[in-house]
């Protein structure tokens, strides 16, 4: 009996074929895989709309296989308001860096989450300002050497580091949010299912819906794409604790680690 | 089509929805809160969208997108709230999105006043935002015309993909006047939108986006946009003339509001026996540039007059389309007072008499 | 028989393929791809179980997994 060859896991037809611009052992490209694999499985490709950013993820849009806006840095979320408004049934994503949404661009998100807006934010936390090349970002970690914190994050004088996931939490309206991470293959499983997850909300018009991924900038960080996995876990996951926070299923908080 | 007396904020907002523009977003500001209060409640009745974001920034982000979808779109703000959409304004006239904005202006600079002004002329026509782009600019007189403009707004925004701002004084929105609404706005024949986001269903995906890193391609975006605004400049200048006559000593160039209190004056000073004609430009962008050069350089006009509600800006337009030819002045009250047609004749006057020969003393 | 292939051109030379891969089936070669990278490549294709998760690991999707019959299904991506 001949058996076929069978492939049993190639590239989304959401994602593009195109060599991406991120550096080596970035794991933007997981979570931009993550998106398309989750566009592709509720097939939902051809009628969704992405909004990016200002920063690294700035050319998402020559990478995923379906309309795009480009925003404003900041600003994605009251893009994606604006467009979903006018179009609720098409689904409707924006995907930040944690420079574009929780600094510059923190009343959009907060406001969109509390609105309730029926699209999916992929917030993509990496602890520092990729593409203008190392800076502190809110989310860079206290004593985190970057390019515009050489003697390392001084909380003293720039605050602690911002969890976005538990802030939004504290807004009444519903939401899904929850926080995962791209440095392993076993999160990368779990982000996968957290994102389709969000998704599926967002079809069913359930409620605004938000996830974190902790991400890896081997360039800023000044470490190697596997130095990087490890100072992810090491360093980055004990203040950004993973899991969902708040989910309109259940509405208790679960704040458990992974 | 019955008139009706309306107050110009509800007027604008009324005649948006006669366009088909039935997705508004907007924030609080006086002196223009009643549009958005008119909208939420005729939104019932209409197939839209209304929301008031947190604020003008986001606000002038939803409209990009918004208008990315292809529907009609507008907002309606005042000075400060127009300052803080500039970044998005600059981003739509790149990506060449269509979209309307309605700048009911209030005294500045900063939280200023909100009585009424025309000091957002430079931010409106000289681009208030970054980059190589123009709005193209309407500037109503009346209830009845901001209506049409207003329409008018949002069919030259479709045509030329490209954000259009009405701008009027406050008065231009306070004010009660009879008005004239169509049942449907009626507008000559539109391209389909076959550039807006619609999904990539049997088609590449859209991508509506200003970021040009290669800058032969950014200069190309520019170039695009720049054969928009010049045609614009042949085909969508608009002016009116009043009293323009051989006669005229003085030429008045006023717009909005202003030119109506010159309208006033003009006919006083006739009484006195002083000639004055009234240019007033309705697009400010384009600015009527040849049709002001042929009047101001008439035979008969000795002097011109400009008259604004701010300290002097088309007056810089005035003296770039009149060369120097004649002698221009200005005057304008700002911070939200408005002249009188006493102090518009008060203007003329002096200006008519210096150039009467001084009684006794010859000629040399 | 289960096995990947690896696009030189897509793969950037990051090895976490390499670090991920329980069966320690996949090296770095010698060669490199359009963009001056050493790219991942199978080096021992027998032990290879069809997993995938070198190409879960993998950030710029350069690794395609094929198998023959029965599959290794030890969770469900």
């Amino acid at each position: 009996m001949e058996s076929k060859e069978k492939i049993i896991f190639t590239r989304p037809e959401s994602l593009t074929d195109r060599i991406t611009h991120y550096c080596p052992g970035c794991t933007h490209g997981v979570i931009h895989r993550l998106v398309a694999e989750a566009l592709d499985n509720l097939g939902v490709r051809e009628k969704a709309l992405g909004v990016a950013p200002v920063g690294c993820s700035v050319l998402a849009y020559n990478y995923f296989n379906c309309d795009f806006l480009e925003a404003p840095h900041g600003r994605a979320p009251a893009l994606a308001t604006g467009f979903k408004r006018l179009r609720p049934d098409m689904i409707v994503f924006t995907y930040q860096g944690d420079g574009d949404l929780a600094s510059i661009g923190m009343s959009e998100i907060i406001h969109s989450a509390n609105r309730g807006e029926k699209f999916t934010t992929i917030f993509v936390n990496n602890a520092v300002y990729g593409m203008t090349g190392g800076q502190m970002a809110p989310t860079t970690l206290e004593g985190q050497i970057t390019t515009t914190c050489p003697q390392g994050r001084n909380v003293a004088q720039t605050g602690q580091p911002i969890r976005m996931v538990e802030l939004l939490a504290a807004l009444v309206t519903p939401a899904y949010l929850e926080r995962v991470a791209v440095h392993t293959p076993q999160h990368i499983i779990k982000a996968k299912r957290a994102i389709q997850k969000a998704f599926k909300y967002q079809m069913e018009a359930r409620c605004f819906t938000l996830i974190e991924v902790l991400s890896t900038c081997p360039t800023n960080w000044g470490k190697t794409p596997e130095e990087a996995i490890n100072w992810l876990e090491d360093d980055l996951i004990p203040y950004y604790p993973l899991g969902c926070k708040k989910d309109p299923e259940s509405l208790e908080r679960d704040d458990g680690a992974v | 089509m019955a008139k009706i007396l309306m107050k110009g904020n509800e007027a604008i907002a009324e005649a948006a929805i006669k366009a088909g523009a039935t997705n508004y977003f907007c924030y609080p500001i006086t002196p223009q809160n009643e549009v958005a209060e008119y909208m939420s409640k005729r939104m019932p009745e209409i197939d839209g969208v209304f929301l008031q974001g947190e604020s003008e920034l986001a606000v002038a982000n939803m409209l990009f997108g918004a208008s990315s979808t292809g529907k009609r779109v507008f907002t309606t703000s005042s000075s400060p709230g127009i300052s803080l959409m500039q970044e998005a304004i600059s981003y739509m006239a790149g990506a060449q999105l269509p979209v309307v904005i309605v700048n009911i202006m209030r005294g500045g600079p900063g939280l200023g006043g909100i009585l009424p002004a025309q000091s957002d002329y430079f931010q409106a026509t000289k681009g208030g935002g970054h980059g190589d782009y123009r709005v193209l600019v309407l500037a109503p007189s009346t209830i009845q015309e901001a209506v049409d403009l207003m329409m008018l707004s949002f069919h030259l925004a479709d045509k030329y993909r490209n954000p259009v701002m009405m701008i009027g004084d406050g008065m231009i929105g306070q004010m009660m006047e009879s008005v004239e609404i169509p049942e449907k706005y009626t507008e000559p024949e539109l391209p389909p939108k076959t550039w807006a986001a619609t999904g990539a269903r049997g088609r590449d995906p859209i991508i509506i986006k200003s970021l040009y890193l290669d800058p032969n391609l950014l200069e190309d975006n520019c170039s695009i946009l720049e054969e928009k605004y010049d045609r614009m400049k042949k085909e969508e200048v608009r002016f009116e003339l009043y009293k323009i006559a051989p006669k005229n000593k003085l030429l008045i160039i006023a717009y909005g509001t202003m030119a109506r209190i010159c309208q006033t004056a003009i006919d006083e000073l006739e009484k006195e026996g002083i000639s004055a004609g009234l240019f007033r430009p309705i697009s400010l962008f384009p600015f009527p540039e040849d049709a002001i050069y042929k009047e101001v350089t008439k035979k008969n006009i000795s002097d011109v007059l400009v008259i604004e509600m701010s300290t002097a800006q088309m007056c810089e337009d005035v003296e770039r389309a009149a060369v120097g030819k004649k002698p221009i002045t200005f005057f304008g009250r700002t911070g939200g007072i408005v002249p009188s047609p006493e102090e518009v004749m008060e203007q003329a006057r002096k200006l008519t008499d210096k150039r009467k020969p001084k009684p006794g003393k010859k000629k040399a | 028989m289960p096995g990947v292939t690896i696009d030189k051109n897509h793969c950037k030379g990051c090895e976490l393929c390499v670090k991920a891969c329980p069966q320690q089936v996949l090296g770095m070669s010698k060669q490199i791809g359009v963009k001056g990278y050493f790219y991942a490549e199978l080096i021992d294709a027998s032990r290879c179980i069809g997993c995938k998760i070198c190409a879960i690991t993998c950030p710029d999707v350069a690794i395609e997994v094929h198998t023959h019959g029965t599959s290794f299904a030890l969770f469900e991506y």
